[in-house]
């Protein structure tokens, strides 16, 4: 949905927005973390949690045959175990995930707009976006403009998402707000609002490309802002934490964030998604030790 | 909805079916052979039962407290007690798991804080105080400052084992025997510290442990004690003041509060919220600081009560020894009953009540976190401490209005301020009349931090290089 504020409203909004106490927030997570979720829970943790994945692989080697193995294991990652929500690629990769993935229900995700530094002029991200979504992509997951924003210039990164909310079309827009570069808990608030104010579906910590990606404590913030976001607008939108959540044991503490600040209506792949590649695999071999009972082994999962 | 499966603790510390009275280094029955029961406030069934001290136990113990401190512990180089403080700090860390358990079994509190808050932060007071040991000269209270001999001190049932450890610990490290009464329904870890000084092979006398009720702590305040430490309600610290009056007998007391919580328009409202809930629903709010009253600037009262009772719904009550309790039991029934009373008072004050809706197990003392809103200064609710999962909500227009208050009480233990702005909280801080002021958090604690109250909240401090003096002859 288009944004009915100007640029300057938003930013305006987002500069009044009340501040985040640092140590609070990190509390919080850490004790949010210390939750003990066991036997039935656990597995219904670990299947939505695999629901949830962007199955991802953004390398400069990336070629059709790595796309399709990654389709193939998003698709049925194991036995019985529920397929991931999406696989996420390059815009040049998305026309062979399209086709990989054609009737399975797993979406194809494609990073655009100069993924991961979007530091190229507007017009070549724009094209980038709508390439990615002429190739068939469902989603795109596009990044901020961060030299803008930590220039203060909040009305440029308004009107550039909103410029490639439009170019995506019917494609579902994931924000990232690349929270490491951002590096304040007030930045990450106010570009999290300034995203959704422009339209953004989902705001997403990381490109995953640089030193520090998603932590749960920027992760529960972002939480709070949907949740005050939908509260103030009626419109509700999704969080993507992705980079470095690699083990079942960090996912699940995600889920116990997403499900004790904003319940239920999130708890979906709709509205939540991991952005990960190792992850999946962790999730499977514990998996599997629920239920034979044994711990399994690297072997015992496939390398896509 | 994601539920989330019972996640029980499945330690089990070796709880006997009887314990003795702890005086100089052996369990002993009492002179009279009284005893009581011990029960598991989250069942009611009984854990064990225990010897009640009367007064020849207590002339006993002080007895041995006296010729401990004369020939052993008094004349025992500071490094040496150091040591043995040492000692039993190490062994309170490798025994956590099974003091945590029984601490949530004897008191009702959760699991999850026993294990991250009661055992930890006890270990550490002993941890500090065995650093001191040996620099008493260094303390800034006179050049060889010595100790004030026999010492009775007498603990609640809040945090039997945190409270043992704030008392014990620094008047050991200064030198002095402790003759300990710890409240009658929550003896158990008491008792496991007493079989802890034993391992440790802390010469007999240096510790005795009495348990009993409200005459074995009177017992212990009369007798040949040099200092009395008393940390409890304000009516027995009132009367303890007054039974030693006019003696050569030092005293200090920690006493109740009713702390205000002040949030400002221009808070971290998210974390203000989660300091308000853990200001007043840590440890089932029976925490004499805790932040009973919430004082929020009108502007942003509707907003942060939303937050604050949303934050609430999420609140897990239920079995103390399940690792995802955020909120257990009522420590006993005559508690229940108080606290009971003191709520109806509220709503028949004209106050709002508001409670989430959550299960409550069928046996046990339990009482749902409750939020009173439109609580107005005049009321029962805002003045009198409840000491349970009560939170009265009032509203002010400007900063002095929010002082002026928070300082209408006759308690002055501790208070909390809420703001981003760093020059508001220095402002709030100076004129608050409480022994401590949390700026931006609540309910934090420290073996270096002093801890103590102004007016009727007690005097005295403890913890830090200012808690030495309650243990000094300075």
């Amino acid at each position: 949905m288009g944004s009915i504020l100007s640029g300057a409203e938003a930013a305006s909004l987002v500069r009044a927005l009340p501040g985040v106490d640092a140590v609070g927030l990190e509390a919080r997570a850490a004790g949010l973390s210390t939750r003990s979720v066991k036997t039935t829970s656990k597995a219904h943790a670990i299947d939505l949690a695999i629901s949830m994945i962007d199955l991802t692989t953004l390398e400069g080697a990336d070629t059709p045959g790595k796309v399709r193995s990654l389709a193939a294991k998003a698709i049925r990652p194991d036995g019985d175990a529920p397929a991931t929500a999406a696989v996420c690629v390059y815009p040049s990769m998305v026309a062979a995930a399209k086709e990989a993935l054609a009737g399975s229900g797993v979406k194809v995700a494609s990073v655009a707009t100069g993924f991961p530094a979007g530091q190229v002029p507007l017009d070549v991200r724009l094209a980038d976006t709508e390439a990615a979504v002429r190739a068939g992509a469902d989603e795109i997951d596009m990044v901020i403009n961060r030299g803008a924003f930590l220039a203060g210039d909040l009305e440029r990164v308004f009107h550039e998402i909103k410029a490639v909310k439009a170019a995506a079309g019917d494609a579902r827009l994931k924000v990232i707000l690349e929270t490491g570069e951002l590096a304040t808990y007030d930045a990450v608030r106010r570009a999290s609002w300034l995203a959704m104010y422009a339209g953004a579906d989902f705001i997403k910590t990381s490109t995953g490309k640089v030193g520090v990606n998603a932590t749960l404590p920027v992760t529960l913030l972002m939480m709070q802002a949907v949740r005050d976001y939908r509260a103030l607008t009626g419109v509700q939108v999704g969080v993507k934490p992705a980079g470095g959540i690699r083990n079942t044991k960090d996912a699940i503490k995600y889920l116990v964030t997403v499900n004790e600040t904003l319940g239920d209506d999130w708890l979906s792949n709709e509205w939540f998604r991991f952005g990960a590649s190792s992850l999946l695999n962790d999730l499977l071999m514990q998996r599997q030790k629920l239920k034979t009972g044994r711990y399994s082994g690297p072997d015992y999962v496939t390398v896509d | 909805m994601f539920e989330y499966a019972p996640a029980p603790e499945s330690v089990r510390p070796p709880i006997k079916e009887h314990y003795g009275l702890f005086i100089g280094g052996e369990f002993t029955d009492a002179e009279d052979g009284a005893v009581f029961k011990s029960v598991n406030p989250s069942t009611e069934e009984a854990l064990f039962t225990v010897a009640e001290a009367g007064e020849a136990d207590v002339a006993k113990a002080v007895a041995a407290a006296r010729q401990a401190q004369e020939t052993v512990w008094g004349p025992m180089s500071g490094a040496e007690r150091g040591k043995y403080l040492f000692r039993i700090a190490r062994l309170l860390q490798e025994r956590a798991r099974e003091f945590a358990v029984a601490e949530s079994m004897d008191n009702g509190k959760p699991i999850k804080e026993t294990r991250d808050f009661d055992v930890p932060t006890a270990a550490q007071h002993f941890f500090y105080h065995a650093g001191w040991a040996d620099k008493l000269a260094y303390a800034g209270l006179g050049a060889d400052p010595r100790p004030l001999g026999v010492v009775g001190q007498v603990i609640p049932w809040n945090f039997p084992l945190l409270m043992l450890a704030w008392k014990i610990a620094p008047a050991l490290a200064c030198g002095n025997t402790v003759v300990l009464k710890p409240a009658e329904t929550t003896p158990l870890t008491a008792l496991m510290f007493a079989e802890l000084c034993q391992e440790a092979d802390l010469p007999p006398g240096v510790v005795n442990i009495l348990p009993g009720a409200g005459a074995a702590g009177a017992a212990v305040v009369n007798s040949a004690v040099d200092k009395v430490a008393f940390t409890g309600s304000t009516a027995v610290g009132r009367a303890i003041a007054k039974a030693v009056a006019g003696s050569r007998k030092k005293v200090t007391l920690e006493l109740g509060g009713k702390a205000a919580n002040i949030v400002f328009d221009d808070a971290p409202i998210d974390q203000a919220v989660e300091g308000v809930v853990n200001g007043i629903f840590f440890n089932q709010g029976h925490v004499c600081c805790a932040g009973s009253r919430l004082l929020v600037q009108e502007s942003v009262a509707d907003d942060v009560l939303a937050r604050l009772k949303a934050r609430v719904e999420t609140l897990r009550v239920g079995d103390p020894l399940d690792k995802n309790t955020d909120i257990g039991a009522i420590n006993s029934a005559e508690q229940l009953a108080r606290i009971r009373a003191l709520a109806e008072t509220g709503a028949g004050e004209g106050a709002d009540v508001w409670q989430p809706a959550c299960d409550l197990p069928e046996r046990g003392f339990w009482f749902r976190p409750t939020v009173f809103t439109g609580v107005q200064q005049s009321m029962r609710i805002a003045q009198e401490e409840i000491f349970g999962p009560v939170l009265s909500v009032l509203t002010f227009r400007t900063p002095d209005e929010a002082i002026a208050k928070a300082n209408n009480t006759p308690y002055g233990l501790s208070a909390g301020v809420w703001t981003e702005k760093g020059s508001k909280i220095l402002w709030a801080a100076e004129r608050l009349r409480a022994g401590v002021v949390w700026a931006n958090t609540f309910n934090q604690f420290d073996a270096a931090s002093p801890f103590g109250g102004l007016k009727e909240s007690g005097y005295g401090r403890e913890g830090g290089r200012q808690g030495l003096e309650a243990y000094l002859d300075v």
